[in-house]
């Protein structure tokens, strides 16, 4: 360790053991004076209690079930008595849970367009798959996803959508949702900031009025009061009204979102754009969208994240999302009472997808981040 | 066309402003310019801060929009029509103070962003005219790199070659150097010299002096919106003839 460099009488060695290491950052840091000392002491202890509740109740305590050899069903009585989490309740309900009231004996295909889903949005979020037949794509795995769920054609019963739920319906909801509204806010955040009178009017009258009313109110309309519009004997499905609903809600969002973007480039990139001759299209697709969307990423990922969340609002007009399904699973007479279970296990669920939707959109910051990189 | 303009050369001018106009709202920017410029002239417009210098080439290209009168580029009547507004702007390079290159394309992309687009120009072809700018700019080695990599210079050197792929007839530029650090100005000036001697069109708002004596043809004082002396660079410099141009003479040329 000791060296001695040339010439020099400077002895290098490495820094004093106390100042770096665990050891040392616990002393600088926890332990630096007596109050801190203190609240450390206390702090450590809290989270070592609440550690030892959890593992507890999630593994020491936690029942994971016996089936009955008769009858092969399982049994909530254990559970009661142990009081821990009850993996069995999970167990009895997972697939109403998870696919609602979708046929049991049809099961594959609820879960084959999760698969679906998940998988479009996995190979979507690969930059080199952003080419034209990424949108081909989507449209036929949206078909594919139709006759899946659906039915009807090619040998696979019909299951009418009141029967569909769960993850599929709730990823249903908030995916197309938002794929289709995202299009859609940048011509509303277009419209907004462009020079056509007639354009920015219809465009502002459209963000000002959604934005004005609560989500809830806009599912309340078209689940109920759009069908008294309509002429007899014509019918919309309700699923429909309350996708269509919220892409419109979702857009007007994201286009004020995206607006913003638009705002925070410099005019030094449209002027440029101008004298080069390049179109508005051109300008736009080509010089200001790609650099307004990049710095309006963190913005457009929260709003991405809430509405993924506010899916669960169309349990008002009576559509079983996961939210609605994890209430159904509690209204069983024999599981009656296994709110923390049937709750926890959904956020878990929730938390999964937007814990992936933040860390991609920081990979992607990342990834698109030009401006620094020397 | 208006007699005058026909009376004015032989050869049509290639930038023709009559009796041109321009407010910003109640503000009188600019106020009854006349100016032809020929093929092949330099011109160097300067002026103090505030005088429509700047506003006066942004109406060139139609960054900026003028009230009354008329201009005329490359026989090309600019006016509301997009047509022409295109067709203008696709003849006329523009170089900016701020450079405003693409920062989230490289330098290449930056070059054959338009030639693609506009002119409709194959890929392959609008790179290798991109590369033979770059090595007119002598910075072929930073094609690969983004805007944000370079330097003031390199990058104002980049956003001249970008408005030399499209091959334009006539160049703005609008204060090429007064964001560049002083030893930077050289290798930016020197392009735009070199540029001159092949007979590039070209209109410069600037405060080197220096450039102005070396090639321009003609410089233009321009003081509260108006046009109020030009002549060539030797008699402009030594015998200025209103006392605004002497006081501003006085003063950029006293450091």
């Amino acid at each position: 360790m000791a060296e001695q460099s040339q010439g020099t009488a400077v002895v290098e060695t490495g820094p004093p053991v106390m100042s770096h290491g665990i050891l040392g950052w616990l002393r600088a840091n926890l332990f630096n004076s007596i109050p801190n000392m203190i609240i450390s002491v206390v702090l450590l202890a809290l989270l070592l209690w609440i550690f030892i509740g959890m593992v507890n109740w999630l593994f020491l305590d936690a029942v994971w079930g016996e089936r009955d050899p008769q009858t092969g069903a399982l049994s909530a009585d254990a559970c009661r008595a142990a009081g821990g989490f009850c993996y069995a309740f999970i167990r009895e309900k997972m697939r109403l849970i998870l696919f609602g009231t979708y046929p049991s004996a049809e099961q594959l295909r609820p879960f084959l367009a999760v698969i679906l889903f998940v998988s479009l949005i996995l190979v979507s979020c690969n930059r080199n798959a952003w080419k034209p037949w990424l949108g081909v794509a989507w449209v036929a795995a949206l078909v594919v996803l139709w006759i899946l769920m659906s039915g009807g054609v090619l040998g696979l019963s019909y299951v009418p959508n009141t029967n569909w739920g769960g993850l599929p319906l709730t990823l249903m909801l908030s995916v197309i949702g938002l794929v289709f509204a995202f299009p859609l806010s940048i011509v509303l955040a277009l419209g907004r900031t462009s020079d056509l009178p007639a354009a920015k009017m219809i465009c502002v009258g459209f963000i000002e009025l959604v934005r004005g009313v609560p989500l809830i109110t806009v599912l309340f309309m078209a689940s109920v009061m759009f069908p008294l519009f309509l002429p007899t004997g014509i019918t919309i499905d309700k699923l429909l009204r309350a996708q269509v609903a919220i892409i419109l809600f979702a857009a007007a969002y994201l286009a004020e979102v995206v607006r913003g973007g638009l705002q925070a480039i410099p005019t030094g990139q449209y002027e440029a754009a101008d004298s080069l001759g390049l179109g508005y299209w051109q300008k736009m697709r080509l010089i200001i969208l790609p650099q307004a969307l990049k710095i309006s990423i963190p913005p457009i990922v929260n709003t991405f994240i809430g509405f993924f969340k506010d899916t669960s609002l169309v349990i008002i007009i009576g559509l079983f999302d996961l939210l609605g399904t994890a209430k159904a699973a509690l209204t069983d007479p024999a599981w009656r009472g296994f709110y923390k279970e049937s709750y926890l296990f959904i956020a878990v669920l929730y938390f999964c997808f937007c814990f992936f939707m933040s860390k991609y959109s920081q990979h992607l910051e990342k990834r698109l981040n030009t401006s620094h990189r020397r | 066309m208006t007699d005058a303009a026909i009376a004015a050369t032989a050869e049509e001018p290639v930038i023709n402003i009559q009796s041109m106009h321009k407010w910003y709202g109640e503000f009188h920017v600019l106020k009854d310019i006349d100016l032809s410029v020929d093929k092949g002239e330099v011109l160097v417009i300067c002026g103090p801060s505030g005088s429509g210098k700047s506003t006066l080439i942004r109406c060139i290209n139609r960054l900026e929009e003028y009230q009354k009168g008329l201009i005329t580029v490359d026989g090309i009547a600019l006016n509301n029509d997009v047509k022409n507004i295109d067709a203008i702007r696709r003849e006329v390079g523009m170089v900016f103070q701020s450079f405003n290159l693409f920062p989230h394309l490289t330098v290449l992309q930056n070059l054959t962003l338009a030639p693609i687009w506009v002119r409709k120009t194959p890929k392959k072809e609008a790179e290798e005219a991109a590369m033979y700018f770059l090595e007119r700019v002598k910075i072929p080695e930073q094609a690969e790199k983004y805007p944000g990599q370079l330097s003031g210079g390199q990058q104002q050197r980049v956003a001249i070659a970008r408005s030399l792929c499209m091959r334009p007839k006539i160049m703005l530029f609008d204060e090429p150097t007064s964001a560049l650090d002083p030893e930077m100005i050289k290798e930016v000036l020197d392009t735009m010299i070199e540029l001159a001697h092949e007979g590039m069109t070209m209109l410069c708002v600037t405060h080197e002096m220096g450039f102005a004596r070396t090639v321009a043809n003609r410089v233009l004082f321009m003081d509260g919106g108006e046009i109020i002396e030009q002549n060539e660079p030797e008699e402009f410099f030594l015998n200025p003839q209103s006392e605004r141009t002497k006081l501003f003479l006085s003063q950029i040329l006293s450091h």
